[in-house]
């Protein structure tokens, strides 16, 4: 019986989160969930972060975790009023139907 | 115990996050995402990082999905129409996920030999007196405040710059 857990378990677990986070971007045709699983990309890094930060008994993983909490809320703010615009001259939230960019 | 606490925690999250990007309708991913986001917020405390957990549950659950759920209730989106995917996604998609996992698992478990065992409280760094945590608020304030003011400064711009541009994007037009 195990008593202390393995740090690549928790590196692992960072990865499938990654992992998870890339197929809903890649796949996803509503806005609002892409902009979710950008979120869920973020929160598996930070989870690496503070696993690193354990590994090399630093604090500077808990700081550089803080900045990106700081980042999402901002992007978060900002991505969520670009949605409200688009919406409101579009009227839709799929991501096919906003392509005005492509050609 | 640590050992079932992760798997708990770590099973919660996996599964949340599937459900993250396998549900139609927006308001069942933000309500997975959030389970998502406590779990990791156990996981950190497992790791000894006290502040960083407090930070998760408050801001990320706390604030951000509450921005999500508006906007989602504002407006009113409806489920995701299923469109037929092609024979090659539907036959190959869940394969090679699971083969690219195993390839990270393993490259993980190579890179990262299990010589560092993670034991809740077990994390102490230089400063701290022993048996005392190294994530508590007064170890992250003082690096925040002393080794990193610059880009805390730098931050609080980054933050006024986002509410300028959220209101000026969302506002309503002025007739000119």
């Amino acid at each position: 019986m195990m008593t202390a857990v393995p740090i690549s378990w928790f590196l692992t677990l960072s990865a499938v989160l990654f992992s998870l986070g890339v197929a809903g971007f890649l796949f996803r045709r509503n806005i609002i969930t892409v902009f979710m699983s950008i979120e869920l990309m973020l929160n598996a890094v930070n989870l690496s972060f503070v696993t690193f930060s354990y590994q090399h008994k630093e604090v500077a993983g808990h700081i550089l975790t803080f900045f990106v909490m700081v980042v999402a809320a901002a992007e978060a703010a900002v991505g969520l009023a670009i949605i409200l615009t688009v919406f409101k001259n579009r009227a839709t939230l799929n991501i096919d139907d906003i392509s005005s960019m492509k050609n | 115990m640590d050992v079932i606490l992760f798997l708990i925690f770590a099973a919660i999250a996996v599964v949340c996050a599937i459900n993250v990007v396998v549900q139609t309708h927006p308001i069942s991913s933000a309500l997975s995402l959030v389970g998502v986001m406590g779990s990791l917020a156990v996981l950190y405390l497992l790791l000894g990082a006290e502040f960083i957990a407090a930070a998760q549950v408050i801001v990320y659950a706390g604030a951000i999905m509450v921005l999500f759920i508006f906007v989602i209730m504002l407006l009113n989106a409806g489920a995701e129409a299923r469109k037929g995917r092609s024979y090659m996604v539907q036959f190959l998609g869940v394969p090679l996920l699971i083969f690219f996992l195993g390839l990270a698992a393993y490259f993980v478990q190579r890179m990262f030999p299990a010589n560092t065992m993670v034991r809740f409280g077990g994390f102490t760094c230089a400063g701290t007196q022993t048996g005392e945590s190294c994530g508590g608020a007064e170890t992250v304030g003082r690096a925040l405040f002393k080794t990193y003011l610059l880009p805390f400064e730098v931050t609080s711009i980054l933050i006024l710059i986002a509410i300028v541009g959220a209101i000026v994007l969302a506002r309503k037009e002025l007739e000119s």
